[in-house]
């Protein structure tokens, strides 16, 4: 806190390093989690209060994000998406984490594999999650 | 016969720590469960008009689980957004940051709740 020394010297950080499929999951886990209690956040609740305040305070929230015809506009777009895969891929890697607590997948290729799959699993179901919104 | 968690409690530097360890583990349960649902629930719509969304909130067993994914949803990331503070702040900014972040989050919370009850205590019986 206040009595840090700026001399002291700092750990060895991200230039140093191979990057690797665990580190960046491990920063999209972060960078997702940011994202998602900030500006998801603040949409939940914008959402959830339009709702509540009638028709009209509704309509003003819908309009932000959709064309006249009822499909989404470009912000629409960057949000939705944006949002949908965020929370797929810290859920993915929330279980990878649960599963490294458990002291397992440590070995380097399991590891790797696991760290893959995170971003594998989060694509699909962001994909299938707007594929059967768009179909239905 | 203890548990991983029941050895290292109290011990550490800080002497304390775990319980914000594994209220983040285990909100990060509910979350999953409580998601999973609201995201099912959303596919399952038919429309996404004010009435269809009003009516379907009105429904007690959908405000209840929307109020406790708020919870559960606000808790988890307060914990994961204090740590973050915690890594990238060293000095008196951080007392700023994490006041700031209990504000938003109980304010907006707030807001998340208020906004369900008048819902669903606003529904036709």
């Amino acid at each position: 806190m206040a009595s840090r020394n700026p001399a002291r010297p700092l750990s060895p950080h991200l230039g140093i390093w191979k990057w690797g499929p665990h580190m960046l999951v491990s920063i999209l886990h972060r960078v997702t989690g940011s994202g998602m209690a900030t500006v998801g956040a603040c949409l939940l609740v914008w959402w959830l209060a339009a709702l509540a305040g009638g028709a009209e305070s509704y309509a003003t929230f819908r309009d932000t994000f959709t064309v006249e015809a009822g499909g989404l506009n470009i912000l629409g777009y960057i949000v939705a998406i944006g949002l949908t895969l965020s929370l797929f891929q810290h859920m993915m890697t929330g279980i990878r984490h649960l599963v490294l607590d458990t002291g397992a997948g440590y070995e380097l290729k399991t590891n790797k594999m696991y760290a893959m799959l995170t971003m594998v699993a989060s694509v699909t179901l962001t994909v299938l999650f707007w594929l059967y919104l768009g179909i239905k | 016969m203890r548990s991983s968690l029941g050895r290292v409690r109290g011990l550490g530097s800080a002497k304390e720590g775990a319980h914000h360890w594994w209220q983040h583990r285990l909100t990060a349960g509910s979350n999953f469960l409580l998601m999973t649902w609201l995201l099912i629930s959303i596919l399952r719509q038919p429309a996404y008009d004010y009435t269809t969304m009003r009516l379907w909130m009105e429904s007690a067993w959908v405000a209840i689980p929307m109020i406790l994914l708020v919870l559960s949803v606000f808790w988890h990331f307060r914990m994961g957004l204090q740590t973050v503070i915690e890594d990238y702040q060293h000095d008196e900014s951080r007392v700023v940051f994490m006041i700031l972040l209990n504000f938003f989050v109980v304010g907006l919370g707030a807001i998340a709740i208020v906004s369900i009850l008048k819902i669903t205590f606003g529904a036709a019986a």
